[in-house]
């Protein structure tokens, strides 16, 4: 591999630190009442924002209750990412073109496996409602949005990733680009 | 007998010259019509699109409604009455058993008072935003509302006061609020005499009261003890003049009776300039004296969402009699109303109601009077500073019945005239009228924004006007008062905007939106809640009998309460029902009632705890229910409470959504 790409790698590594220290994700909900907006952010470890008032919110149409309780991911999601970290970082000191391709594959399944986790965990917090709830729209669901806007009732709600989820998110990229650049375009010694 | 038929005949005399002159300068002048008035833009100028914010608040007194209402400018759109002096069934505030306190005087529970006005804190004379203070004219009280909450957090009274009028004006720094007696009264020794002993018997006091810095709390600090004459009204020094402080004082005839003719006798009344730095030094060196008094100090704090009363046991008393240098006496022709201090400091504007011109004193040639001892006499042994040496100049011909002078940003003062019914502008440096402009009808009080500052916003001059007539859609006998809006950017004033006001406007002040906004609070915090009856979520709250008394602690979010099924009360317990709002978010406050109660509802803040004392006096099912609309299933958002014969059996129950379960 060439020095620059080895540096990229390293970089992205460093930049994956990010990760910890920021939300990785951010959901946002608009309402004519709300003109101050609601949102809710994914951390690493934690839920975070206006939980209580979303709850609130929520319980009219038997949604769940919102918490950090409810996700075990966030028990084990940081070891996940210091993992991908130590498998970037590894990468960079092989020097190893094939590890490389190893480390593309290991973000890839990471980022489709976590992405459809979340579907997932969306779908159900969307379908599977209390059937005592006092709000039922015939035929109506609420799962939030993987990734843009939706309306759902009197709410605009918008999912995408915030500053800690950029900081695997683009380092990730930045890797791929690597890979495709030294698989594809140097020569073979 | 003799002597009051002398007093008709003067006053008839009186009216009749008020009528004719009255008369006199209306025909000069012309009738001016109010459509005439108004200019091509004014519309435009007061309008604040949908959403978008006003440019400044107006705190405006309730008069004798004893509250104090906000209203945006310039659009005059109300925005909140807070309750100060007054019992409010709107929000409980009076009738709660953590806000009945706050009503609490030497003479017990007092459920309404005359509030005339607010004075904003200060910070180096000028408006910073923390705190409205406003006096009770009736029952002496000076209350101090925070403007993060805008709730009233603590009332003072004071003693030794027949009326508490020239009240609550605040010095440079906020470093004290003053409070002048309108009425003198017997203070000391004997209190059961004559009326017509005034003149041997009747003393006044001018309360110092401190206010801490940071929290604002207040405390009377010491009381001088003044002739017998009528304190109207005041306003602190700041600049040049900062350690002073200028009472307006009428009925220097000493009248007790008939006041509207024998109070209006002398030529001259006077301007009582004090030396609050002086008294503070004699107060140093030991010479104030403690004397008994009996008052109520209240204070609300928003950590327990409580009040709690305390009955304070004296008061430092100054005699200025004594203590010569504290006070001094400047005459001031025909009962003065008015006495505005220049945003410099350096000029005092008094306005005698009764009188053909409005002198300007000058704070130099005050000082320069009292260095030469440029004295005519003394009144009841305080020195009185001769006229002339005083004066700076006077305005000359300003129209009828001078009341009140603000300032704005550019050197002009504008000066309400209560009888002509107008504003007049003039040029402080010069004291030249520059223009006048009418109002509707019969202006007290006026207000430029900053006007009593050292730097003022200015922008307008606000009227506050005690008689609209015909001037909105009429509603029987009954009439609302009124404000008028006015532009004075421009040489000419412009009238934009008039508009009905709650109570009385007796006085007002306004102060740009942003020093207010900034502070805010959206709702408490329930980790910081310290309510002695909190029930801090659903699966705390619970029934408590402890004799006759039932302490129910409840629970309200979106959208019922915990628990709503009570069982086991009876005929004769003494409910309390001690409700804390669970809710975090903005703008949701809920309400309790409940059938038979014999007090107003309770509104609930988030984050916020309050009771309600409630005795069922017959068996039956009472519901209860929230009346703020809350929801979408506000509607839902109820429960009832079992009342028992005296003699039942029945045991305590409560629950939400099971059957009611027995308590242990």
């Amino acid at each position: 591999m060439k020095p620059i790409s080895r540096i990229i790698i390293a970089i992205s590594a460093l930049l994956m630190i990010g990760a910890y220290f920021f939300p990785l994700w951010l959901i946002t909900l608009d309402a004519p009442q709300y003109p101050e907006g609601l949102s809710m952010s994914l951390w690493i470890d934690k839920l975070a924002g206006d939980i209580n008032t979303i709850n609130g919110l929520n319980h009219y149409i038997g949604m769940k209750h919102l918490s950090t309780e409810m996700f075990s991911e966030f028990l084990y999601l940081k070891y996940i990412v210091a993992g991908i970290i130590c498998c970037v970082l590894l990468t960079a000191l092989s020097n190893n073109k094939k590890v490389l391709l190893g480390l593309v594959i290991i973000l890839f399944v990471s980022g489709v496996v976590g992405m459809y986790d979340f579907w997932q965990w969306e779908y159900d917090y969307g379908h599977n409602l209390i059937n005592t709830a006092a709000i039922k729209v015939p035929g109506m669901s609420y799962q939030p949005p993987l990734f843009g806007y939706k309306d759902l009732l009197n709410f605009t709600a918008g999912s995408f990733p915030d500053v800690g989820g950029y900081a695997v998110i683009i380092p990730a990229f930045l890797i791929v680009f690597v890979f495709i650049y030294e698989w594809f375009f140097t020569k073979k010694k | 007998m003799k002597h009051s038929i002398i007093n008709k005949l003067n006053m008839n005399k009186w009216l009749t010259f008020f009528v004719l002159f009255s008369a006199l300068f209306v025909s000069c002048t012309g009738k001016k019509k109010a459509g005439s008035a108004v200019s091509g833009d004014a519309a435009q100028k007061v309008y604040v699109a949908p959403g978008k914010y006003d440019e400044l608040y107006l705190f405006n007194s309730g008069g004798f409604s004893g509250q104090v209402s906000a209203y945006g400018l310039p659009s005059g759109r109300l925005l909140k009455v807070i309750p100060v002096f007054s019992q409010n069934p709107e929000n409980g505030y009076g009738y709660t058993e953590e806000t009945k306190p706050m009503l609490m005087t030497s003479h017990g529970f007092i459920p309404w008072d005359d509030s005339h006005h607010p004075q904003l804190s200060r910070v180096d004379g000028n408006n910073d935003g923390r705190w409205l203070f406003i006096n009770a004219n009736n029952t002496p009280r000076i209350a101090r509302l925070n403007l993060s909450t805008f709730t009233t957090e603590e009332i003072i009274e004071l003693p030794n006061s027949g009326g508490n009028h020239s009240s609550p004006f605040c010095t440079e720094n906020t470093e004290y609020v003053v409070g002048g007696t309108r009425f003198s009264v017997p203070i000391e020794g004997d209190l059961d005499v004559p009326i017509n002993s005034y003149k041997q018997t009747f003393k006044g006091t001018l309360s110092f009261v401190k206010v801490e810095k940071e929290k604002g709390t207040m405390n009377l600090a010491f009381q001088l003890l003044v002739p017998g004459v009528n304190y109207d009204l005041a306003r602190a020094g700041k600049g040049v003049s900062h350690g002073w402080v200028f009472f307006s004082c009428y009925n220097s005839e000493k009248a007790n009776t008939l006041l509207e003719v024998n109070a209006s006798q002398h030529d001259k009344d006077f301007v009582m300039a004090v030396n609050w730095k002086k008294a503070e030094e004699y107060i140093a060196q030991g010479k104030g004296k403690k004397t008994k008094a009996k008052y109520a100090h209240n204070v609300y704090s928003h950590s327990t969402h409580s009040a709690t009363s305390t009955m304070l046991e004296d008061v430092l008393m100054l005699d200025v009699k004594e203590l010569k240098d504290i006070c001094y006496f400047i005459p001031c022709p025909k009962s003065p109303h008015g006495c505005d201090v220049n945003p410099s400091g350096e000029f005092i504007v008094a306005s005698g109601k009764l009188a053909a011109v409005i002198p300007v004193f000058s704070f130099k040639k005050i000082q320069d009077a009292i260095a030469a001892k440029a004295f005519e006499g003394e009144f009841d042994g305080v020195p009185v500073i001769k006229y002339e040496a005083a004066l700076a100049g006077e305005v000359e011909k300003p129209g009828l019945g001078p009341l009140h002078t603000e300032f704005d940003d550019k050197g002009f003062a504008y000066t309400s005239m209560f009888v002509s019914s107008e504003i007049v502008k003039w040029e402080v440096a010069t004291r030249k009228i520059i223009d006048r402009v009418p109002t509707y009808y019969s202006i007290g009080h006026l207000c430029v924004p900053g006007g009593d500052n050292k730097n003022p916003y200015g922008k307008y001059v606000i009227a506050l006007d005690k008689i609209t007539k015909d001037r909105y859609l009429p509603t029987g006998p009954e009439l609302t008062q009124s404000a008028q809006l006015y532009d004075i950017t421009g040489e000419k004033m412009k009238m934009l905007l008039d508009f009905p006001t709650i109570g009385e406007p007796h006085y007002a002040q306004a102060i740009p939106a942003e020093l207010v906004t900034k502070n805010q609070v959206k709702a408490y915090k329930l980790e910081e809640n310290k309510h002695p009856y909190l029930t801090k979520m659903e699966s705390e709250a619970k029934v408590v009998r402890n004799g006759k008394d039932i302490h129910i602690y409840m629970t309200m979010i979106r959208s019922h309460f915990t628990p709503d099924n009570i069982e086991g009360v009876k005929v004769g317990d003494v409910v309390y029902f001690h409700i804390t709002n669970l809710e975090q978010d903005w703008d949701v406050p809920h309400g309790f009632a409940v059938k038979g109660a014999n007090v107003s509802e309770l509104l609930i803040m988030p984050g916020e705890t309050q009771t309600i004392k409630w005795e069922p006096k017959e068996v039956g099912i009472f519901p209860f229910y929230c009346t703020d609309f809350c929801s979408a299933l506000h509607q839902e958002m109820q429960g009832y409470l079992r009342i028992s014969p005296a003699s039942s059996k029945t045991p305590l129950m409560f629950g939400t959504n099971v059957a009611a379960v027995e308590k242990k």
